[in-house]
């Protein structure tokens, strides 16, 4: 039992867990962004597919590190766009859309592995993004390490969650944004185009996504496998709610629920084969539904979340 | 001007103030626009100078919504175009009638409710792409213009905290903060108490003395005449005269305005009979929009219309939901027909005998994707006549809804169209008909005519009437006072969730039901 | 930009638009091919040879169109009362195991009894498995599309703890498969020696029946009014939170049954590649069909053909079988698109 609770105080277990978090991290905030301008991403999942599969194979096929992750962004970006084209100006079904693009996202890249690797039985390897300690902030104990001794692309996901807020809090864009995701008519009314705005977050929240899976690629592992995103993207809308669709507490739930999926996977091997492995694999999916069902009641929903504009309507 | 040779009865006026002696701030000319085979606007020319007030008075469905949606960009005109301060503003652009100073106030606001004042009148005024918003000189300016032009509110309150009246000051806040120099009203009064309609106007005439221009969209006779310097008047897309305010009369406005006489309902005096609805000091959950029921209490007679006038969300929609069967009830006591209820469900409202006539016709009444009479049948498809054994008698309900199609004179090409192509009249004499079919002994209508053109409004109005005479109770709940008092037996007043004593018709002024309406005197009479 | 509503269009008119969704399709997927450095025209010529050029494709592209039926069925009812269940997939391995627990021996009946019982529990548990997340939206608002999504998760891992534990064959030399089902439980072929079994019977009349029941029944008559305007619906007296639960069940059971044809009709035993994503391709089946019940068969056999053909194609031709995943997909969104062309006019400002 004490083994069980030592994990929790141990730097391994910590850095793991901040690992863990990032792709989620990435994903969750852009989720949120679209979420935040009244548009539900259902395509997460396959736009981190494409991320994962656009960012490893960039370097694969000899393009640098930060080449991949730019070109993953586009690529998730350009399904933004399509997913935003298809709900906004033409207000169709968010929940149909969304799964169409998740679906189409995934077998776009399964084709796209298979024609540029018809050959290959197991996945290539690339180089990935090796760990960068901070000088100095990484030696401090536990906290310093699991956070100062991560790859470039974690701090990358922490300074987008602080970049997200500001933009959203502070600035007259993040101040449309909102509005949008609120009452489109105020949006409409000072002259700015809701459209603009709804489809700019969505590609803008795609881009992230794509990052996100991207991260699994070139910064968690080092190749690319088929169904490696596994229900992340879903458990990020879980993440959103959960948040109350603000950054800050959606990072907290994401390194929550991040710290959570590591030490269910210690404590697996505690416990020795003793319980079924799978029971451990499907936590983070359940702990999603509860964490969903927790909130969902107090949840104040950007109240356009969902509902088409048109122009000129009120 | 451009002449509209075949109606404009008097010659064309030159506008007043100081605009006399130079071009109008602004001009529309010939402006159409249809949609399929309607014509919303038919060549409609108006001229606006400077320090001045038009009126734009039609009934709904005239065309006023329309033309206002061409001048700032929501549609594109047809034909014609529109100048302002002698510029011609581009077609189907939003930003340019705002950036060129003209300022709308719409009949619904346009605020977003979680966000503050300040971020709602700022919200599009800076470049989009600053890295930070800049909430001080925000602020500064605000406080500013509030206090010019006496438009007192707290920049920093959150929208959803202010009252109606605080949110119409924020949307021409929002104008003037945009340095508008034409400001256009679109029904500013709908939603007001009479007390802050008369704290508008002088907004309006402080604002015209320091060289603004407005335009007034409206249907109510008594504020045109009180506001306007000129008046013009729209029927079916078209002008039909202008006239100087003051040399115009109230009766020649309306003539103009309705084209044709309409004869109010007769209203006979019957006996009431017994209660049909009592509530005594009823409290309701909250799960309505607006304020719930505090303390409530109401008698209901048969034979007898009751109308309940008040400014919208003092507690309309908790009484109507409760009477409807979608509101339950915290705590008092509800008696129907001398039984004691606690409240009951939608279906249990309809087992009862209650006939409901929803606020939101569109989002409540009836279903837009599902037929004429797929929608009539939505309260009674289980009754043996339309449903044996689980299956639906296809011909039995094609039957009913020709009958009622018929009855009710629902304009539709067929009992199978859907009812999203209906217009909002049809519609509404869809759901009358559904309601009052069955003969129900009591009757809720909650804004039965919001919306509607004159010759609907009249048709319900007659459909009400007709029921009343038959011995139903009726629950009149409106908004425009107008209305209340044309159809009422009785009349009381809701205002934060409380009921006024009942007085009879013609008993209390119009002006002492505006005060009841602002909440003078309600709270120490309940 | 705006959306007008117009009229219903004629029937001839409501067949154009999923023809019209399918020839984008195609040409969407044409530009695939040529990038796969083929020609469109012979990639398609040999799909569709692959999918119906001789006896043994058209059996084939049945019976793999039986579960699709199902699954596609499911959708319909379930999107139908706007019923996000995106979890078919989970229900279908509800339905399977079921099947597999009652029908290796368990219960030692004959045929006649002990198929209709197995299908039936398998319905029992599928219905059960979306009336849960049927139940969190009615309950506690939370949205059903995230819960049945991960729920499919939840229940994959789930039967690979079974087919790794209690359902494990011992004789299945360490493989995580479940024992064959007994002679009794199996539901037997159509055409002797022809993978084409009963499972595609029983598809065509749940078809048939879940058209009744949506055409002619009062049930179908408050799902369609919940799915098109559940607060009118409740206003006028309709139990949304009850029609929902009912819509739950009777497409849950649906989809479970896609997994009962495909354990006691085709496979004879749980592996954990029974359904390669037939519940996310009824999604698509069901779009396709415009949700009506009986297009849903036609639409099924059309996606099913693609798969077939394909993997026939990408055998000889060299493009990758993928390209029917993509199709599908590509034709899900045209397909909405379509929908919606069918019932507005765009009209530009």
């Amino acid at each position: 039992m004490t083994e069980a609770l030592e994990i929790l105080f141990t730097a391994s277990f910590w850095v793991a867990a901040i690992r863990i978090a990032s792709p989620l991290i990435f994903a969750t905030m852009g989720e949120l962004i679209c979420e935040r301008a009244g548009v539900l991403n259902l395509g997460i999942e396959g736009i981190m597919t494409v991320g994962a599969f656009a960012g490893w194979f960039t370097v694969y096929s000899g393009g640098d590190l930060w080449t991949g992750v730019l070109v993953a962004a586009l690529s998730g970006a350009a399904f933004g766009l399509l997913h935003g084209t298809l709900t906004v100006p033409l207000g169709l079904s968010q929940h149909v859309v969304g799964i169409g693009i998740t679906l189409l996202a995934t077998s776009l890249t399964y084709f796209t592995y298979r024609l540029a690797l018809p050959e290959v039985t197991s996945p290539p390897k690339i180089e990935p993004f090796q760990p960068l300690p901070i000088p100095g902030l990484s030696k401090i104990p536990i906290l310093g390490e699991a956070l100062f001794s991560q790859t470039p692309l974690t701090y990358l996901a922490f300074l987008t969650v602080a970049i997200v807020a500001w933009v959203l809090y502070r600035t007259p864009l993040g101040l449309a944004v909102r509005a949008a995701g609120e009452n489109p008519t105020a949006v409409e009314a000072q002259g700015i185009s809701v459209s603009g705005i709804r489809i700019g977050a969505v590609m803008a929240g795609s881009a992230l996504m794509a990052v996100g899976g991207a991260f699994l690629t070139m910064s968690a592992f080092n190749s690319f496998f088929f169904e490696m995103i596994n229900g992340r993207g879903w458990i990020c809308i879980a993440l959103v709610v959960f948040g109350s669709w603000r950054p800050g507490k959606a990072l907290l739930g994401a390194i929550l629920f991040a710290a959570f999926d590591a030490y269910q996977v210690r404590l697996q091997q505690l416990t020795g084969g003793i319980v079924p492995y799978q029971i451990f694999l499907m936590m983070p999916y359940l702990l999603s539904i509860l964490a969903l069902v927790l909130v969902a009641r107090r949840a104040t929903y950007p109240k356009a979340l969902m509902i088409p504009y048109q122009k000129g309507e009120r | 001007m451009p002449q509209q040779p075949d109606l404009a009865a008097s010659p064309p006026l030159s506008p007043q103030g100081r605009g006399e002696h130079g071009a109008p701030v602004l001009r529309l000319q010939n402006i159409t626009k249809r949609f399929g085979s309607l014509t919303a606007n038919n060549a409609i020319s108006l001229d606006l100078a400077a320090g001045e007030i038009v009126a734009l008075l039609g009934e709904n469905g005239a065309g006023k919504t329309t033309l206002m949606n061409i001048l700032f960009g929501h549609y594109v005109a047809d034909e014609g175009s529109v100048e302002v301060f002698g510029k011609p503003l581009p077609p189907g652009d939003p930003r340019a009638a705002l950036d060129a100073g003209v300022g709308m106030v719409h009949q619904h606001f346009t605020l977003a409710e979680n966000m503050t004042v300040l971020e709602n009148i700022a919200l599009g005024t800076q470049p989009m792409w600053r890295a930070r918003f800049d909430r001080v000189a925000a602020r500064t300016r605000i406080r500013s213009l509030s206090s010019d032009f006496g438009l007192a509110v707290d920049p920093d309150a959150v929208v959803a905290a202010l009252t109606v009246g605080e949110r119409q000051r924020v949307e021409i806040l929002k104008a003037l903060y945009r340095n508008a120099r034409i400001l256009i009203l679109d029904e500013p009064t709908a939603v007001l108490t009479p007390a802050e309609s008369e704290a508008l106007f002088k907004t309006l005439k402080l604002l015209v003395a320091q060289g603004l221009s407005v335009i007034f969209i409206s249907h109510k006779m008594a504020e045109v005449m009180g506001v306007s310097d000129r008046v013009m008047v729209l029927r079916a897309g078209r002008v039909v005269g202008e006239r100087r305010t003051s040399e115009t009369t109230r009766a020649e406005l309306a003539a103009l305005m309705v084209g044709e006489e309409i004869a109010p309902p007769q209203i006979r005096d019957v006996p009431y009979g017994g209660q049909v609805l009592v509530l005594d000091g009823v409290s309701t959950a909250g799960r309505s929009s607006g304020a719930s029921l505090d303390n409530a209490s109401l008698t209901l007679k048969s034979g007898e219309i009751f109308g309940l006038a008040g400014v919208s969300g003092n507690g309309q929609a908790a009484l109507s939901g409760l009477i409807s069967g979608t509101e339950t009830l915290r705590s008092g006591t509800i008696h129907l027909f001398g039984d004691e209820h606690r409240a009951w469900t939608t279906r249990e409202a309809l087992q009862l005998g209650i006939g409901r006539i929803p606020e939101d016709r569109h989002a409540t009444g009836t279903i837009g994707d599902m037929s004429v009479a797929e929608n009539l049948i939505l309260e009674s498809y289980r009754s043996p006549r339309f449903s044996r054994q689980g299956f639906l008698r296809r011909d039995a309900i094609k039957e009913f809804a020709r009958e009622i199609i018929a009855d009710y004179d629902v304009k539709c090409p067929s009992p199978d169209a859907r009812v999203r192509l209906l217009s909002g009249g049809n519609m509404q004499k869809l759901i009358l008909g559904r309601a009052l079919d069955p003969k129900p002994k009591l009757i809720v209508a909650n804004q039965p005519t919001r919306g509607l053109d004159v010759g609907a409004v009249a048709y319900v109005h007659r459909r009400l009437v007709e029921a009343r005479d038959h011995g139903a109770a009726v629950l009149l709940i409106s908004e425009d006072l107008e209305e209340i008092l044309t159809l009422s037996d009785r009349v009381a007043v809701i205002f934060k969730g409380r009921i006024s004593p009942s007085s009879k018709r013609g008993e209390r002024s119009v002006r002492e039901l505006g005060e009841l309406m602002a909440g003078h005197g309600l709270e120490a009479a309940a | 930009m705006r959306l007008e509503p117009k009229p219903a269009p004629s029937l001839a008119e409501t067949l154009l638009y999923p023809v019209g969704a399918i020839v984008a399709t195609l040409v969407i997927a044409s530009l695939l091919v040529l990038a796969a450095g083929a020609s469109p025209f012979s990639v398609f010529a040999l799909v569709a040879r692959g999918a119906a050029g001789s006896q043994f494709a058209i059996v084939e592209t049945l019976t793999r169109a039986t579960p699709l039926i199902f699954t596609g069925l499911a959708v319909a009812v379930a999107f139908r009362a706007r019923l996000w269940n995106i979890g078919a997939e989970a229900q279908l391995y509800a339905g399977a195991v079921i099947t597999v627990v009652l029908g290796t021996g368990l219960l030692p009946l004959p045929s006649f009894l002990l198929i209709p019982l197995i299908a039936i529990a398998a319905m029992l548990a599928g219905a059960l498995l979306l009336l849960g997340p049927a139940m969190l939206k009615t309950r506690f608002g939370v949205d059903e599309v995230v819960t049945t999504l991960l729920l499919n998760f939840v229940v994959i891992l789930f039967v690979s703890m079974l087919l790794e534990g209690v359902l494990k064959d011992p004789t299945g030399l360490g493989w995580p498969q479940s024992q064959k089902l007994i002679a009794e439980a199996r539901l037997p072929r159509i055409i002797q020696g022809k993978r084409l079994h009963y499972g595609f019977v029983l598809a065509l009349v749940s078809a048939v029946v879940v058209w009744i029941i949506m055409k002619k029944t009062a049930l179908g008559f408050e799902m369609r009014a919940v799915g098109h305007n559940p607060e009118a619906a409740f206003f006028a007296g309709i139990p949304v939170n009850r029609v929902l639960a009912k819509t739950a069940l009777l497409s849950g059971g649906l989809a479970a049954l896609a997994g009962f044809s495909e354990v006691a009709g085709l496979k004879g035993n749980l592996t954990l590649d029974l359904s390669p994503g037939y519940g996310y391709t009824g999604i698509v089946v069901a779009m396709l069909a415009m949700l009506n019940p009986l297009g849903v068969v036609a639409a099924a056999i059309f996606v099913a053909g693609i798969f077939v053909g394909a993997d026939a194609m990408s055998r000889t031709a060299g493009v990758p079988s993928y390209i029917a995943d993509v199709m599908v997909a590509t034709a899900l969104l045209t397909m909405v698109v379509a929908i919606l062309l069918s019932r507005y006019r765009l009209r530009w400002a």
